[in-house]
């Protein structure tokens, strides 16, 4: 294995911080006590005094109220309560239609599939080639018997950041439930729930050096959903299950250590990685907007070469990426998110995500752009694909 | 740190042998296409007296399973005599490579492919097969035979996949034994199309999912 490690998947996973983990240690070692005993011993009301505060911490970062956030086992956990909770709590009462978009994370296109198949009418919005949701269809395809709206905040393979205002006002509007996906933009693009007419927000703390496990969604008071994991009378007798009150202090303290200036030096990454390699590689396309993405987020796709040939050949150099190629992807099928903005199978297949996290560096950027340019000069060369346009760049 | 990939499948992986195109082939072949995720083209000389393969180059848009394979193929098919190289198969290569991961027996079985397709070509342009037959329901299944169960590694013929087969008409008609929202059906379903439309007499291929 190399000494030297660069990783750029930081959507997938992020390095824990260690004043995160400092944070967590005392409730795994000390007081390991769970809220739920807060009525038996002094232990249990620590712990119910540290959940309060750090459910604070999470509620005031949306600007909500603390009885507004819930804590989940994670993003997943809390797309799948959003719309199977909401599906439970208004599929007989008002309808049983409910709206997606098609380059939604899996954890809310496969439980729309999976509403599907108990009777619920879904409909994926299409996207342009940007990614952006038509607001036009959006406002059309709203029908009496809709129920809710799943809309992601930004997407998680090429960052395209939607516009949730008006996806929100739309909602309200019409009197449909908005739920927004906001796992990768969580402290990193700005969200208020003051300001956003949003019914729903699922977030985590793994993608912003926060442990795994732990997750939350936003509920707006007064929104109707009912409780599918059930149990005790935890999290406002809304989730049932032990609290995990290490995982909810290292969410708040992982959340307490993302500042502007950090997310601005992401940024900086970002446009680096993207200016050098479509100035750099020839047959390159930038995957999402150029502007309106993740500030953490370039996803680009070189031309001719496949993408878990690039990846592999990364990794044994020492870098850390993914891809949205058919051959890297546990269902065999190219990413459903190139795919959804109009690309074809090639751009998928050739398509890198770079994702950048608190311990990267703009010198590691510059040694990936180097690497990069060897690595697909060299898969071209094997390739039968694009001769012809790589005789133009030469 | 343990790659899925045995260290002979990386080191062709780094170093494929034979890669180019050769000018005045013999016999060529692509198999494979950008949409189904894997491409590869391969180039044969044939020694027209002993009917051996004298040379052979192939290209390679693929994984690593792809790429790997189409160099073990040219090492394995160079100097075979056309009979011998067209008995190499998947399970030929993949030994040869110290083995294959199941889940990428798909990507590899288009190099072999590939150079099967070469010799096919050589073999027509050189007036060594008689005219196009009729397909017929066992040639289906002989295709099927190709697409690989990506669950394990296997055909969909040998893992009893295929519940049925029908042709009539030009119309193919195959049942595959699971359900349609199956973690593997759209690629199931893409690879059977490939393997079967481009048959000469085949209009259209119409694939069910029943589980």
């Amino acid at each position: 294995m190399q000494s030297r490690r660069v990783y750029l998947d930081n959507a997938a996973a992020t390095r824990v911080d260690e004043r995160v983990l400092e944070a967590m240690k005392p409730y795994f070692f000390e007081n390991y006590a769970v809220a739920t005993s807060e009525f038996a011993y002094s232990e249990g009301i620590d712990a119910r005094e540290t959940l309060d505060k750090v459910r604070n911490d999470l509620g005031t970062s949306l600007n909500a109220n603390q009885e507004e956030f819930i804590f989940t086992s994670g993003s997943t956990e809390s797309s799948n309560f959003a719309l199977k909770g909401i599906a439970l709590a208004l599929g007989k009462k008002k309808g049983t239609h409910i709206m997606v978009s098609k380059i939604e994370d899996f954890s809310v296109l496969h439980c729309a599939r999976a509403l599907e198949k108990q009777g619920f009418q879904i409909t994926y919005l299409n996207v342009d080639s940007d990614g952006f949701v038509d607001l036009d269809q959006l406002k059309d395809s709203i029908r009496d018997n809709t129920i809710l709206v799943s809309i992601q905040h930004a997407n998680q393979e090429m960052g395209t950041i939607q516009d949730i205002e008006s996806i929100g006002r739309i909602c309200r509007e019409k009197e449909v439930l908005f739920h927004t996906d906001a796992t990768h933009t969580f402290t990193r693009v700005p969200l208020n729930v003051k300001e956003i007419p949003v019914n729903l927000i699922t977030v985590s703390a793994h993608t912003i050096h926060g442990p795994k496990g732990i997750g939350g969604l936003y509920i707006r008071k007064g929104t109707p959903i009912v409780k599918w994991m059930d149990g005790g009378f935890q999290e406002f007798d809304l989730r049932a299950g032990l609290e995990n009150i290490p995982g909810a202090v290292g969410f708040a303290k992982a959340v307490e250590l993302v500042t502007p200036e950090e997310t601005r030096m992401l940024q900086a990454m970002r446009d680096h990685i993207i200016d050098r390699m479509l100035a750099e590689i020839p047959n390159t396309t930038l995957n999402g907007h150029r502007w309106k993405r993740l500030p953490q987020n370039a996803n680009i796709t070189f031309h001719f070469v496949e993408g878990e040939s690039i990846t592999l050949h990364l990794d044994m150099q020492g870098f850390a990426v993914s891809t949205g190629s058919a051959c890297f992807s546990r269902s065999l099928e190219s990413s459903h998110v190139i795919m959804g903005i109009g690309g074809d199978h090639e751009r998928a297949h050739g398509s890198i995500r770079f994702t950048f996290g608190r311990y990267n560096t703009m010198s590691e950027v510059d040694d990936i752009v180097g690497t990069l340019a060897e690595i697909v000069k060299e898969l071209r060369i094997i390739s039968p694909l694009g001769k012809e346009k790589m005789e133009d760049t030469k | 740190m343990t790659f899925p990939y045995s260290d002979l499948v990386l080191e062709h992986f780094r170093h494929p042998r034979n890669v180019g195109q050769i000018e005045d082939a013999d016999g060529k072949a692509t198999e494979g296409s950008p949409s189904c995720g894997d491409m590869v083209s391969v180039y044969i000389k044939v020694d027209p007296e002993k009917k051996t393969i004298s040379d052979i180059k192939f290209e390679s848009y693929g994984c690593a399973s792809n790429i790997a394979t189409g160099s073990i193929i040219t090492e394995l098919a160079k100097g075979k005599t056309l009979d011998e190289a067209k008995k190499i198969n998947w399970k030929t290569a993949s030994e040869a490579l110290g083995g294959l991961p199941k889940i990428k027996a798909h990507c590899s079985v288009l190099a072999v492919e590939g150079l099967r397709s070469a010799i096919q070509n050589y073999e027509e342009r050189h007036g060594l097969v008689k005219e196009k037959k009729p397909t017929t329901e066992d040639e289906i299944h002989r295709r099927l035979r190709k697409v690989m169960n990506p669950l394990s590694g296997l055909d969909l013929e040998r893992t009893n996949l295929v519940k049925n087969v029908q042709l009539k008409d030009g119309i193919v008609r195959v049942v595959i034994d699971l359900p349609p929202d199956h973690q593997f059906s759209n690629s199931i379903k893409e690879e059977i199309k490939e393997k079967i439309e481009p048959l000469w007499d085949i209009k259209e291929v119409v694939i069910e999912f029943i589980a």
